[in-house]
């Protein structure tokens, strides 16, 4: 019964949802939206399913003494203090505001920011011209990267004036932007989308049950 | 060589044209310029629908090309509607629209509107197809949509000309799935350099009638809308860290050839 239930209620629902979308019919419609409404309802169930699991899993670490277990405590005073302040002070109020400005804000970013390091080491170390593929890589990679900031044109103006291009390097990352770059990712986006839609019909058929659990 | 001499070569790329304060010429791309001209061609009185899709770690490169475009709307008297689907992006879009808002003596409620966040990424992109109240009903400050001068005659998205999405992950290809192929949503994005290249199919078949291509998109737009910012200041730091990481890879390659001529 536990499995049979969800199964039947992904067929019907996964059915009528596609029928909606063939019949501009009153009752089509509605069924639609009133579907449309259920699932925003059920939607922050999800925030609530992931604080959950958050909670559980920093709870195990500090149970069992795994490495950097008193890190655990950091997430938990974070996630006190802002539900906190967030549910009865609501998020306009100043500390809310404070901690977010000064705390959460300078920290995300500063971990993104950490990437440019780690880029220019990886570039440096790993982009080698080993084969012919990987030259080709290379040779694009350093147009596209030149072509994305105004000094590369600066330097093309200046050293290559005589060509008959003017900004000759965004005229090249233009150019593989918008041709073998979209043909690959039209590729791709085709391949998935035939993916996606193989994997819909699989679930909705009761074939693909993964999404139950318990390894089936 | 190092890696802790390289991060020094990286930091000191950043940290000296800030100093300097260089200023590159840009040139605009032909994406950035269809979404300006876009815009431009909206009457006033149009409503453009902003999507703040994205959290502080990407705020560098796509705040600025928010604020742009917040000018260019306040300037030109076309409403703004302000969401964002993400959850930790209300506080930072609140700022933000303030900053401009305050600067253009915009008026909220009657100029612009920022509804806040709501949980469910596709399902909010769907529900505000049949009634934008159905999602939305208060805006961040808590204020009714029936309150809200701006949202008298806005229904769902049949009342806005044009919604932009400025993303730092896939919420662009969700709009454009949802909003656009669905409701028929004319739809615009401005998103990280991380991401552009996945953006170009839609370009070409017209399903986003503009883009902005990370910080470069935020200093172009910056300039045509004339008022060069941090996107402008941005770029040209960005330069020489590409310049440097370019000359670490020519560098690099050159050092592994040596080698290989010797081992050969």
């Amino acid at each position: 019964m536990k499995r049979q239930v969800p199964l039947v209620l992904c067929f019907v629902f996964g059915i009528v949802m596609i029928l909606t979308q063939f019949s501009p019919h009153s009752v089509s419609q509605w069924v639609y939206e009133e579907v449309i409404s259920w699932v925003l309802i059920i939607g922050p169930f999800a925030l609530v399913l992931a604080t959950v699991t958050l909670i559980q899993t920093h709870t195990a670490r500090i149970r069992r003494r795994t490495e950097h277990w008193q890190y655990s405590f950091v997430v938990f005073a974070g996630l006190i203090i802002m539900v906190l302040i967030g549910i009865f002070f609501t998020p306009q109020n100043s500390v809310f505001e404070w901690l977010y400005n000064n705390v959460q804000l300078p920290m995300d970013a500063t971990m993104f920011s950490l990437l440019a390091f780690f880029i220019a080491s990886a570039a440096y170390r790993a982009f080698r011209a080993r084969t012919f593929e990987a030259s080709l890589l290379l040779i694009t990679a350093l147009i596209v990267m030149m072509g994305n900031v105004p000094v590369g044109d600066f330097i093309w103006n200046k050293v290559l004036f005589w060509t008959p291009w003017e900004d000759g390097v965004s005229w090249w990352r233009q150019w593989i932007l918008d041709n073998p770059n979209l043909s690959a990712r039209r590729g791709i986006i085709l391949g998935v989308s035939l993916g996606v839609i193989s994997q819909s019909i699989r679930i909705i058929l009761g074939i693909e049950r993964s999404y139950l659990g318990g390894g089936d | 060589m190092d890696r802790r001499f390289v991060f020094i070569l990286v930091a000191l790329a950043v940290i000296i044209p800030m100093l300097l304060s260089i200023n590159l010429p840009v040139s605009v791309s032909e994406p950035t310029q269809k979404f300006y001209d876009y815009v431009e061609a909206l009457p006033a009185g149009s409503t453009i629908m902003i999507a703040f899709d994205y959290g502080p770690s990407s705020l560098a490169e796509l705040n600025p090309m928010a604020k742009a475009l917040l000018k260019q709307c306040f300037d030109r008297d076309i409403r703004v509607i302000a969401i964002t689907l993400i959850v930790d992006a209300p506080t930072l879009a609140s700022a933000v629209i303030q900053e401009v808002a305050t600067e253009k003596g915009a008026v909220e409620g009657e100029d612009y509107v920022f509804l806040g966040y709501r949980p469910g990424q596709v399902q909010v992109m769907l529900g505000m197809g049949t009634d934008i109240a159905s999602v939305y009903d208060t805006d961040y400050n808590g204020t009714a949509i029936g309150e809200i001068p701006m949202m008298q005659n806005i229904t769902n998205y049949d009342q806005i000309d044009l919604l932009v999405d400025f993303a730092s992950s896939d919420t662009v290809e969700s709009w454009i799935i949802y909003a656009n192929v669905r409701y028929n949503q004319r739809i615009a994005a401005g998103v990280t350099g991380v991401i552009i290249a996945q953006m170009f199919p839609y370009l070409q078949t017209g399903q986003l009638v503009g883009l902005l291509s990370g910080i470069l998109g935020a200093a172009e737009y910056e300039n045509l809308v004339g008022a060069p910012a941090k996107g402008m200041q941005w770029i040209n730091v960005e330069s020489f860290v590409h310049l440097l990481i370019v000359g670490l890879v020519i560098i690099g390659n050159i050092t592994y050839f040596i080698h290989r001529a010797r081992e050969e």
